[in-house]
């Protein structure tokens, strides 16, 4: 059971907005997490630093948290490894064929009216809905 | 590209973003899942960390778009604005592990905070489906400069 918690979750989302923002006005780059991942191992030079700081400030961002609110950030335990694994490997093979996630077509992509990224968010979130009913509700597997 | 400055702005750009999923508990597959479960004990938290980080990029973009960025000699904006088969199949493959694990990728790499081995192996995953899909590390600069 997870709790609803509206307000946490619109000042969670405005922050990951102002890193959108921050990243357009400071480096002129769209906030695309699984494009700066690939960007963070594949790209050279300048092209790889800033993303590999942002993949570090992720983390810090993450660290920070637990170390000033003492609250948790995740806290699953006994999920299969396989379905961890498979869902990873369909993650990065969708989002590199997709060119985006969540944030670079749910957050970034919707803010500059994309079409495009409008058709991504719309069909990931179908399957995605689709999945999780068919995991828990047809094949009874607990996630 | 200025490149120590971009660098620091990156730093700040995903401290920012990892303080939002983290608020947000984003980096809860459980609260990820529980929202995408409309059938069981759902949980709209989502829709708000959504709409919150939409509004304050559309107004910041509204703002910057078309300008100049401090630590860069252009703004690089998608190009491709066609809808075509590749792009709805690999946003629909994206949608089924994102579906079956709770993760996607910001919230996985925040997650890594926690410890848990859990965002580790699903980050490895990821790299490896990256690498099927034809990712391949940029040649050397000064190896393209020699031919």
């Amino acid at each position: 059971m997870t709790t609803f918690t509206p307000i946490a979750a619109t000042i969670g989302g405005a922050l990951i907005g102002l890193s959108a923002v921050l990243l357009m006005w400071l480096n002129g780059r769209i906030a695309g997490i699984s494009g700066i991942l690939q960007g963070a191992a594949f790209s050279r030079g300048a092209e790889r630093s800033w993303r590999l700081a942002f993949v570090a400030g992720l983390v810090l961002g993450g660290a920070l948290y637990v170390l000033v609110t003492d609250g948790t950030l995740l806290t699953r335990e006994g999920v299969s490894p396989w379905l961890i694994v498979t869902a990873g490997l369909l993650v990065g093979v969708g989002t590199r064929l997709g060119s985006g996630c969540t944030s670079g077509h749910g957050v970034c992509g919707i803010s500059r009216l994309s079409p495009r990224s409008l058709m991504a968010t719309l069909s990931f979130m179908a399957t995605g809905f689709a999945m999780t009913a068919m995991l828990r509700h047809v094949l009874s597997v607990s996630v | 590209m200025n490149a120590a400055r971009a660098t620091l702005s990156g730093l700040l750009a995903g401290t920012v973003f990892g303080l939002g999923l983290a608020i947000s508990q984003m980096t809860n597959p459980e609260k990820v899942l529980n929202f995408l479960d409309l059938i069981g004990p759902w949980d709209p938290s989502l829709i708000f960390t959504m709409v919150g980080a939409v509004v304050v990029t559309f107004v910041g973009y509204r703002w910057l778009l078309g300008g100049t960025p401090r630590f860069a000699s252009a703004q690089q904006l998608p190009g491709n604005r066609s809808i075509d088969t590749r792009l709805v199949t690999g946003a629909s493959v994206f949608g089924m592990g994102w579906g079956m694990a709770g993760y996607c990728p910001g919230p996985a790499v925040t997650g890594l905070a926690s410890g848990s081995l859990e965002p580790l192996l699903f980050l490895g995953a990821v790299y490896v489906g990256f690498v099927i899909a034809g990712a391949r590390p940029a040649p050397r600069p000064e190896a393209a400069a020699e031919t």
